[in-house]
């Protein structure tokens, strides 16, 4: 029927008729009629494909795994053996800074162990964050970052903190440097970078979880294993990072360092990597931020610290305790990433910062003092319990108190949202044959960029089909799209506002900066909290993490508007209402785009995280490969989540490109 | 000839999809039209130069004219896509990297426009960094930094940072650099452009100066008419990547090659640079002179006393023969301009 009035409509106005408007209609009615017809009409082969089509991805890579581990042998060690040493190289590294921050050396295993000497006390590490805030930012920054670590002795977090931080101080450093040099080489050798910057964009959108399981089947469960993911997940934007830095090297100072007579080598170590500091120590920032976001994750294989107390709670839904260790990881995160800003912004200013000699040794004779006075003085070394406090048992009483008064509340809303919402989504996605989105996404692609954009969507789409998995990333598709849909809309007016208004800006911008160094666990909890477990928490937690883009994108957007168009809007007697609509919303569409692009790359990748929460798509498909440690299943199904956000990213990419692209050429065209 | 320090013959830079292919389709000889006509472009077109011993050259052109690509080809920044440079009689096109490296940290220096200062290093370190990356240890690499430093007017600020210095400050310091190795050719690309107009003119009296002390052989880039003919020796006018004239100012304002440098000198002081050979005229049978000049004064030294005498002056060779008068007349179209007096 749908059909039908679309094509009168096309009848009656032949001259206006916009041949990409008439097909996505012919789409859109196609979809509601499948949605409509249900199971009776569409034949199965193209809800799922029958398990003889498919591809046998999983089981491929699989029997590759247990083959690598089982049987690889490189003639003088086998796989085997190399990945056993790897392990044992960098777990010299965390053992040293166990030492140093957590255990103490010890001699013996496990509960047989004994001391040999304790730990640094929690005074003098207190002591150096935030002498090395005073030396980084001044007295505002010591007492931050201070304060910070004195929050982790106060609230009982100590041990855990430290285990989390000592597996940091390796990781961070390790990915640093692993992307540094990958960036390095990336930058020297184009053959290099052409193949390195498909494989960087794959592991920024495969879900962290699906190369847990690799990294679980290679290097076994433990601190090492979960190290090891840390870096994988934090290196990436530092050899981005690196890449753009060095290209982005004045021409003149490369030329210099030429007409000077430097060596290749003497180039990049001399030249280019100083030259480049400021830009590479925002990457160092990032490589420290992602290494706490992974805090959580890697502790599913092995980590301990506070990312397993999260995890704990989590799993005995003990909201006290896991809020708990969530805030303690922010205030390390806030700590850190306070640090290493201030740290990168002083060396973009370089500031005479007095003699670094004498700070060390001030900082070290401070730690000796403190470390022998400790051996004497308990309290000194560890902090009292008795001066603990915790907040556990408020915040478990507070969540008694909210969901006794509260729960029909709470329950009306998430029911009306379910009922009138998200079901019929639900069952609106799960309705559409695969034949019939994989050409629509074919058609919008096409239009937006042509026949590659159109076959590489196509193709992304087809690979989810081929695997088997196409209901599951419905599924994942329909709650990314609602929390894009609830993040967009409050994110979006919340940065129009903010980006109009200066004063409210001051306020924002500083809550979706910390809400942006949080990692991403820690957006279940309270959502697990009010709500329990099931779809609707997933797609709140999911709302909560994509929010900081939209509204950062849409308050620079509306920001960078020229003064001057406003004012030309007022003098034509434009009233504030019409600038907004006519002027200053138009002009920031293409920056706004972006930020949902940044929006719904971040819902996806808090997808596979809410599969903690009940949900059934990819990410649960994900999360039970990983407690089976079925590698092949869990790539091809972290490859799926991939593939959404490719075609999501490329598609909106082109989107704005093309919006761009027109407004350029109308104003060459005036 | 034989004096020449750097000899450029036959330099071509063309940009394209195959330059290399495409010259020798064309014997190394292509035609303007058959460039175009091809899709490349020609940054530098059969460019030929010879820089004398201790003369400023200097390489003017307005922007994208090749200047710099041509500077660039000399010092081989750039690959050229045929021709030959030939530096001290040694053929630079054919020497190997590790020679080319050894070559630039002993015998050239570069200027840049933008200073193109290491942000990382104090003063002190940058003027000492072509010698830090010879290997030079640090106390012996320090003493000459100081003393580069100290040349060019910057003794106290060692230990500043690039960012804390002003324009002309940073390019004292570019130029400090590019002397430590005590190079035999001295190339500076645009080198006082980016600066202030006043700070301008005290760089170039300063760069004169220095040169006064240091005669060095100088590749001078500019797109300053003025500038090329305060500091230039000789000056090569570019366009579109060909060199239109190469001569002294005197030559280019007397006799310019086309309208182009015409416009170019048209507006240049001429009593500045036009001497008493140039505008001195036969004396008549019998004319009265009063005193004489040396044939080579520039106008503006000699016009108040032409201006002050009744007759005209004699103006004498180096032997002192007199071979011609200057009037008021040729002073006068000098300083007022010839249209106007006609």
């Amino acid at each position: 029927m749908s059909v039908a009035a679309v094509n009168s409509k096309a009848v009656d106005i032949p001259a206006r008729v916009n041949p990409t408007s008439v097909a996505m209609a012919v789409f859109a009615a196609l979809a509601l009629l499948a949605f409509a017809t249900g199971d009776s009409v569409i034949p199965a082969w193209m809800r799922e494909l029958p398990r003889s089509w498919q591809l046998g991805l999983d089981s491929g890579i699989s029997s590759l795994m247990k083959w690598l581990v089982e049987q690889a042998n490189f003639g003088l060690f086998t796989f085997k053996e190399m990945t056993r040493a790897i392990a044992a190289v960098l777990n010299v590294p965390l053992e040293v800074a166990t030492a140093f921050l957590s255990r103490g050396l010890q001699e013996g295993r496990g509960s047989a162990a004994v001391q040999l000497a304790p730990p640094l006390p929690w005074v003098a590490v207190v002591g150096i964050v935030a002498a090395l805030g005073y030396r980084f930012g001044g007295p505002r920054l010591a007492l931050v970052a201070g304060g910070c670590f004195l929050y982790l002795a106060v609230f009982g977090q100590w041990a855990s903190a430290m285990t989390t931080l000592s597996s940091i101080v390796v990781a961070a450093p390790i990915g640093i440097a692993a992307g540094l040099v990958c960036g390095v080489a990336g930058y020297r050798m184009p053959l290099f970078r052409r193949i390195m910057t498909p494989v960087l964009d794959l592991m920024q959108t495969v879900p962290t979880f699906a190369y847990l399981i690799p990294i679980l089947f290679l290097f076994g469960f433990g601190p090492v294993a979960a190290m090891i993911a840390t870096i994988i997940y934090a290196a990436p934007p530092m050899v981005r990072v690196t890449m753009a830095a060095l290209s982005a090297v004045p021409r003149e100072i490369v030329e210099y360092g030429t007409m000077a007579g430097t060596t290749p080598r003497q180039m990049i170590l001399n030249v280019m990597l100083p030259a480049a500091r400021p830009q590479l120590l925002v990457g160092v920032n990032q490589v420290i931020m992602l290494s706490l976001n992974m805090v959580i994750i890697a502790s599913m294989i092995g980590a301990g610290g506070l990312g397993f107390d999260v995890l704990t709670s989590l799993r005995r839904l003990d909201i006290g305790r896991g809020l708990e260790a969530g805030v303690a990881i922010v205030v390390l995160a806030v700590a850190l990433d306070r640090l290493s800003q201030a740290y990168a912004e002083g060396a973009r200013r370089r500031e005479a910062q007095g003699d670094g000699r004498t700070f060390l040794l001030a900082l070290a004779a401070f730690v000796a003092v403190t470390y022998f006075v400790g051996l004497f003085l308990p309290f000194v070394a560890t902090y009292p319990e008795a001066f603990t406090l915790s907040t556990a048992p408020w915040w478990s009483e507070a969540v008694r108190w909210i969901t006794v008064n509260f729960f029909d509340f709470f329950d009306a809303i998430k029911t009306f949202l379910l009922l009138n919402l998200l079901l019929p989504v639900k069952r609106f996605m799960l309705a559409q044959p695969w034949p019939l989105v994989v050409a629509a996404l074919a058609f919008v692609g096409w239009r937006l960029g042509g026949v590659r954009l159109a076959a590489l969507v196509a193709g992304l789409a087809l690979f989810i089909v081929l695997n088997g998995l196409w209901e599951f990333s419905m599924v994942s598709v329909y709650l990314c799209a609602i929390g894009v849909l609830f993040a967009a809309m409050i994110g979006i007016a919340v940065g129009i506002y903010a980006g109009l208004n200066p004063r409210a800006w001051r306020i924002v911008e500083p809550v979706i900066d910390t809400l942006q160094t949080l990692p991403s666990f820690v957006y279940l909890i309270p959502a697990v909290m009010l709500f329990k477990v099931g779809d609707f928490t997933a797609i709140l937690a999911i709302t909560l993490y994509a929010l900081a883009p939209a509204v950062r994108f849409s308050a620079h957007g509306i920001q960078q508007v020229p003064e001057m168009l406003v004012e030309a809007g007022t003098s034509m007697g434009c009233t504030r209402r019409q600038i907004l609509q006519r002027i200053q919303l138009p002009v920031a569409l293409p920056t706004i785009l972006l930020g949902v692009n940044q929006t719904v790359m971040l819902a996806l990748s808090m997808l596979v995280i809410t599969a903690l929460v009940g949900t059934r798509d990819l990410g649960q498909q994900v999360y039970i490969a990983l407690t089976k440690a079925d590698t092949g299943k869990g790539l091809v199904a972290g490859l799926c989540v991939a593939a959404i956000a490719i075609i999501a990213d490329r598609l909106i990419q082109a989107a704005a490109n093309r919006l761009a692209a027109q407004r350029s050429g109308a104003s060459h065209a005036a | 000839m034989t004096n020449a320090t750097l000899v450029c013959r036959d330099l071509w830079k063309l940009y394209g999809p195959d330059p290399k292919g495409f010259m020798a389709q064309h014997a190394s000889r292509p035609s303007e039209d058959a460039i175009r006509a091809a899709g490349y472009v020609a940054a530098v077109a059969d460019a030929s130069i010879e820089i004398e011993r201790g003369e400023i050259f200097v390489i003017m052109g307005l922007s994208g004219s090749g200047k710099s690509t041509l500077v660039r080809c000399m010092s081989r920044l750039i690959e050229p896509t045929s021709g030959g440079v030939l530096f001290d009689g040694l053929d630079l096109l054919s020497v190997s990297p590790a020679d080319l490296i050894e070559l630039r940290r002993h015998k050239m220096g570069m200027v840049f426009q933008h200073f193109a200062l290491l942000p990382h290093l104090s003063v002190l370190d940058n003027v000492a960094f072509p010698l830090e990356i010879r290997g030079v240890g640090r106390r012996e690499r320090e003493t000459p930094a100081r003393e580069m430093i100290e040349l060019v007017g910057l003794a106290g600020r060692e230990n500043y940072m690039p960012h804390q210095l002003s324009g002309g400050q940073q390019q004292r310091v570019g130029i400090a650099r590019s002397l430590i190795t005590n190079p035999d050719i001295w190339f500076l690309d645009e080198p006082f452009s980016a600066l202030d107009p006043l700070i301008r003119r005290e760089m170039q009296n300063e760069f004169m100066r220095l040169q006064d002390a240091l005669h060095k052989t100088i590749a001078f880039i500019t797109h300053d008419f003025d500038e090329a003919v305060r500091v230039g020796d000789r000056i090569a006018i570019m366009r579109d990547g060909r060199i239109v004239q190469v001569g002294t100012p005197e030559e280019l304002i007397i006799a310019p090659a086309d309208s182009y440098v015409a416009d170019f000198t048209r507006e240049a002081p001429r009593s500045k640079i036009l001497s008493a050979r140039a505008i001195m005229r036969d004396a008549a049978a019998g004319e009265t002179v009063t005193g004489s000049i040396p044939a080579t004064a520039k106008v503006c030294e000699f016009a108040a006393r032409v201006d002050g005498s009744e007759h005209p002056v004699a103006v004498a060779d180096e032997a002192g023969r007199q071979i011609g008068v200057v009037d008021r007349r040729a002073v006068m179209r000098v300083l007022v301009g010839a249209e106007e007096l006609a």
